[in-house]
């Protein structure tokens, strides 16, 4: 367990390090990466491509297993979790928005945002979601497939979808990257704002200096070192 | 490109699904190939040949020599009455004068050692039976049993038989052409036809049938026939095999057909299985078109690349499957060792040849259509990969597949109505199966507020893939359906051959037991702990006159028939009850006074084949000669006789009451098994009068080819399911990827393993359900059209097919499905994530 003193922190990582066999050899995507984010804090992880940034995304989220090195997820070790329990974790603490939106493509904007709610169980999932996606201005698109929305409609959609179920941390990899600068400038609005309403912890992937800058720390990822 | 996907496993399902259905196929057609040219062979050994042309005249020289032309083979009997004597005793026998080569097919069985005649038990079992390979020499003869007991020979002995003398050299056990039909009843001799000139016994008038015996290879005694059947005079006829006894004709074309059903049946779930496989092929394609697209590929290069790949696959598959094919029937052949006892010979290559051209149909139908939608893929795929693909061509696609198919199924059917029957039947169950199971998923999706969890995201799943469960549904179904047709169909088919020729058919026939033997008989039966038989009055009389006017067999020189039944005495009877292989066709059945069970209205009821042969017809007035006597009565019923039922029948009855005072004799059949046969002997010894029919070669024969025939029909059936499961790989594969993605976001959102599980065991069993109750409602209509229409037979609704079908559908569905998406559960989610992002 961790220290009392710890306990305002929403994620903890100690020595966390990742490598991948290629081969005859050992490529390190992460090295012994230690940090602490506090909850409320607006933290964004940059680095070049090829740097690391989503390998460590995915071992906050218990997605992927670490190589050696500890997670801290609201106060639980992650990695000594199944992958059932870590599950189960994520449906409580963690909401997620995707570069590339990762919508359910037969799910209509409604139902994918109601997917994390149904999935625990949660009362007055229509009814949420509704509320959640007019928070988003997709109020007339409810019942819209992803395919038949613009890609702006389909991350807000899916920013829906990460906030509706009131997650202590939002995890966010690259949400502009496949959007026009203005979407992007728009989507990134509505993020800051819902996690401001919500007083939600926000760890923001990217590389755009720009977008880093918005958020309350930079954590800087090089070769897969922290630097 | 084809040899990466085949090695990434993107092919699996196309190649399973074409390997199963070409295997399946050639193994049929390699089989039927080689098995029915035996199977005809041998039961041709019952006519002792390919092709019988009987005459009452001297047979033209020049049917011979066309034999001869077409290379097959002949061999000439000459029967005719007479009669021999060895000094001391008289005896009417047949005589049949044989040439070299006779039979042409089968053997004349020899008894080995033949007992004197003080010895009654002269009639010795198989074990001391021996083939011959020859003809009796010229100065031999041969003769059977009832010659041999009752002119008491030796061998050695010589009787006078016309103007010459033979010398007796061998004991005839069985003749192949033995037992076909009822007139061959008589005690019968066999000598060399090069001595018959010597006996002088053939003079102007004689009563003479001359036999000519063909046989060879099929196609050309095909052509002899087609030949010789316009040159046919009314004193002549030709009988084949297929001509002499229905029921072996019937029990091999009913085979045949089944045989190609089934093959056609696994042709059918390989497209449905080909279909459902091509979308995930799309899909994973749709990315490699978009790059190639927007590198300056052209549709038609896009084009020339998936015909040339589809070709290829085609014919790779076909041989593989052509390949197991072959292999197979080898297996198939040894594992059926005594089907026939003639050799097999060996396949032709047709059967390669059609199970390549099918395998590229299959696929260039089926597969190619929407996988040419990928010529249009938009460029812009590349930046927006949520852009799918138009499916323009889809539905045309397959339209064209199922076009395809029925020119496949009307080709192989060889019957156009049996195509357009079984092609009508899938295209209206693809039809209803798609209506219903849309309206059956938008009906349930209803209730998915009112259940749990796991049904509700099962019910939603399906619903929200309703084109693709809808797709899978019709396609499980078809399998399922095919399936189930198929089962009923065979059993049924079974069935029906065990029932119209039973282990227990009689094969045995008493004729001219005497009233006074009655009693004694029953007696004998007793003792030896066998039901005593239904004993059938028959009293012998000559029709003379046909509405009063007197009729003599001069009258029908132009007809052999007719002429022969006028000349013969007809065996009369009397019936209170129509019996139950009985119909009647044309008049009414008789009714008799309740308590003396007789009728005091002469009527006569007449068989309908005999009827038209002389030119009988309803009313008409017969007159018959009953020993010196007339009796004369009006035809009032016209009956069809199914004599394939080995039972006692008769062409002419009355009602009870009318014939009893004439001179009467009686007849029986019975079944006596293999092991009892001495009792026979012993029946013989003890009613020397009474006339033995042996009709058991013909049934142990029959019986033991529909076995034979039957147990090829079950092991090609493993084919119908393993394609049944070809069709279920493809349904689950099909959304493979789909689940795994779905797998991947649910994981990522927070969802259980079990609750992945549950939803999908949910919306498995669900499909499979409904695919079972399609499939039962499709299979009892098909099933009732093939059994009616197409084999002939009667078809009996089962209702547990209701109660099968839907379980069966959901747990196989659900077995093979949670199996089939264990992989997409167990992928770890950032994986999928990764490899879409």
């Amino acid at each position: 367990m961790v220290n009392n003193e710890d306990q305002k922190f929403i994620l903890l990582v100690q020595g966390l390090t990742k490598q991948v066999s290629t081969g005859d050899s050992q490529l390190t995507i992460l090295q012994d990466i230690h940090l602490q984010i506090n909850s409320a804090e607006t933290v964004a992880i940059i680095g070049a491509s090829g740097s690391g940034k989503s390998t460590l995304l995915a071992l906050l989220a218990g997605l992927d297993l670490p190589t050696s090195g500890k997670v801290y997820l609201d106060q639980v070790d992650i990695f000594l979790l199944n992958e059932d329990e870590r599950a189960a974790l994520r449906s409580k603490v963690l909401g997620f928005v995707f570069q590339s939106f990762q919508l359910l493509p037969a799910l209509t904007a409604l139902e994918n945002v109601m997917l994390p709610l149904e999935l625990a169980d949660a009362d007055h999932a229509e009814q949420k979601s509704q509320q959640l996606l007019a928070r988003v201005g997709l109020a007339q698109r409810l019942h819209h497939y992803p395919k038949q929305l613009s890609g702006g409609e389909q991350q807000r959609v899916a920013i829906a979808r990460a906030f509706v179920t009131a997650p202590k941390l939002l995890l966010a990899d690259e949400p502009t990257g496949n959007l026009d600068a203005e979407t992007g400038e728009q989507i990134i609005d509505l993020m800051f704002e819902l996690n401001r309403e919500q007083g939600t912890t926000l760890v923001l992937v990217t590389h755009d200096e720009t977008l880093s800058q918005r958020c309350s720390r930079q954590i800087r990822l090089s070769h897969g070192k922290l630097v | 490109m084809l040899r990466r996907d085949w090695r990434a496993g993107e092919l699996n399902v196309l190649i399973i699904a074409l390997v199963i259905a070409i295997s399946g196929i050639t193994t049929v057609e390699f089989f039927i190939d080689r098995v029915k040219t035996a199977l005809v062979q041998e039961s041709n050994q019952l006519l002792g040949a390919d092709l019988l042309i009987i005459s009452s005249e001297s047979i033209p020289d020049s049917f011979t020599s066309e034999a001869k032309r077409l290379g097959l083979a002949t061999a000439s009997i000459i029967k005719f009455p007479s009669m021999i004597s060895n000094g001391e005793h008289n005896l009417l026998v047949e005589i049949r004068a044989v040439t070299q080569g006779y039979p042409l097919r089968g053997n004349v069985q020899l008894m080995q050692e033949a007992k004197n005649s003080n010895d009654s038990s002269s009639v010795s079992g198989p074990a001391t039976w021996r083939r011959s390979t020859d003809i009796p020499e010229s100065g031999a003869i041969w003769v059977d049993e009832k010659v041999l007991r009752q002119l008491e020979l030796n061998k050695t002995d010589r009787i006078d038989v016309g103007a010459t003398q033979l010398q007796v050299t061998e004991f005839i056990a069985r003749e192949p052409d033995h037992s076909v039909g009822f007139i061959n009843l008589g005690p019968r001799i066999m000598m060399n036809a090069a001595d018959l000139d010597k006996t002088e016994l053939i003079q102007l008038g004689s009563r003479v049938s001359y036999n000519l015996q063909v046989a060879g290879d099929e196609e050309n005694v095909q052509h002899f026939r087609n030949w010789a059947q316009t040159r046919l005079s009314k004193a002549q006829r030709i009988e084949g095999i297929r001509d002499a006894r229905p029921e072996i004709k019937a029990a091999l074309e009913r085979a045949e057909k089944f045989l190609n059903l089934a093959a056609l049946a696994s042709v059918v779930m390989a497209a449905a299985a080909i279909a459902l496989a091509v979308r995930q092929f799309t899909q994973r394609h749709l990315d490699g078109c978009a790059v190639m697209r927007s590198l300056g590929a052209s549709q038609n290069q896009l084009l020339y690349l998936y015909v040339f790949y589809f070709l290829l696959l085609g014919l790779l598959a076909s041989s593989v499957g052509c390949v197991i094919g072959f292999a197979t029937q080898e297996i198939l052949s040894n594992w059926l060792t005594g089907l026939t006892d003639t050799a097999l010979p060996w396949p032709s290559l047709w059967p390669l040849a059609q199970g390549l051209a099918i395998g590229l149909i299959l696929l260039l139908g089926f597969a190619l259509p929407p996988v040419l939608n990928l010529r249009s893929v938009s460029t812009m795929r590349v930046l927006r990969r949520d852009i799918g693909l138009s499916n323009k061509h889809g539905v045309i696609g397959y339209l064209f597949g199922l076009f395809v198919l029925a020119l496949l199924f009307i080709w192989k059917a060889q019957d156009l109505s049996m195509g357009l029957y079984v092609v009508g039947g899938f295209i209206a169950a693809i039809l209803l199966f798609a209506g219903f199971g849309w309206l059956l998923i938008k009906i349930l999706a209803n209730f998915r507020h009112h259940v749990g969890n796991a049904w509700r995201y099962g019910l939603a799943s399906i619903h929200r893939r309703a084109v693709s469960s809808v797709l899978q549904i019709v396609a499980l179904g078809l399998g399922l359906m095919a399936l189930l047709v198929m089962t009923l169909i065979q059993d049924d088919l079974i069935e029906d051959w065990q029932t119209s020729l039973p282990p227990d058919a009689p094969n045995y026939f008493l004729v001219n037991i005497q009233s006074d033997q009655i009693d004694p008989l029953k007696n004998f039966f007793q003792q030896r702990d066998i039901d005593s038989p239904v004993l059938f009055p028959m009293v012998k009389g000559r029709l003379v006159k046909i509405n009063g006017k007197e009729i003599l067999p001069e009258h029908f020189a132009h007809d052999l028939h007719a002429e022969r039944h006028i000349r013969r005495e007809f065996n009369l009877s009397w019936l209170s009850e129509l019996p139950s292989d009985n119909q009647v066709v044309q008049g009414t059945w008789w009714t008799v006074n309740g308590e003396s069970k007789t009728s005091m209205k002469a009527e006569i009821s007449i068989e309908q084949s005999i009827a038209k042969i002389i030119g009988i017809k309803l009313g008409d007035e017969l007159t018959y000669d009953i020993a010196g006597s007339h009796f004369s009565a009006p035809v009032t019923s016209v009956r069809k006789v199914n004599w394939d039922s080995f039972r006692v029948n008769f062409f002419v009855v009355t009602p009870p009451g009318l014939l009893e005072n004439y001179p009467l004799s009686y007849i029986t059949s019975f079944h006596v098994p293999e092991n009892r046969m001495d009792m026979i002997h012993a029946l013989v010894r003890a009613f020397p009068n009474i006339l033995v029919i042996d009709m058991a070669t013909v049934i142990n024969q029959v019986q033991g080819m529909i076995e034979k025939v039957s147990q090829a029909i079950q092991f090609v059936f493993i084919f119908t399911v393993l394609a049944g499961f070809s069709v279920l790989y493809a349904a689950i594969v099909a959304t493979q990827d789909e689940r795994i993605y779905e797998a991947a976001i649910f994981r990522t959102l927070g969802a259980h393993r079990q609750q992945m599980q549950r939803a999908w065991a949910v919306e498995f069993a669900i499909l499979g359900g409904l695919a079972g109750i399609l499939a039962a409602a499709g299979a009892s209509m098909l099933g009732y059209v093939i059994a009616e229409q197409i084999l002939h037979f009667e078809y009996r609704f089962d209702p547990w097919i209701w109660l099968i079908a839907t379980p069966l559908g959901a747990i196989t569905v659900l077995i093979g499905g949670l199996l089939g998406t264990r992989a997409a559960l167990s992928t770890p989610p950032i994986l999928t994530l990764r490899n879409l992002a």
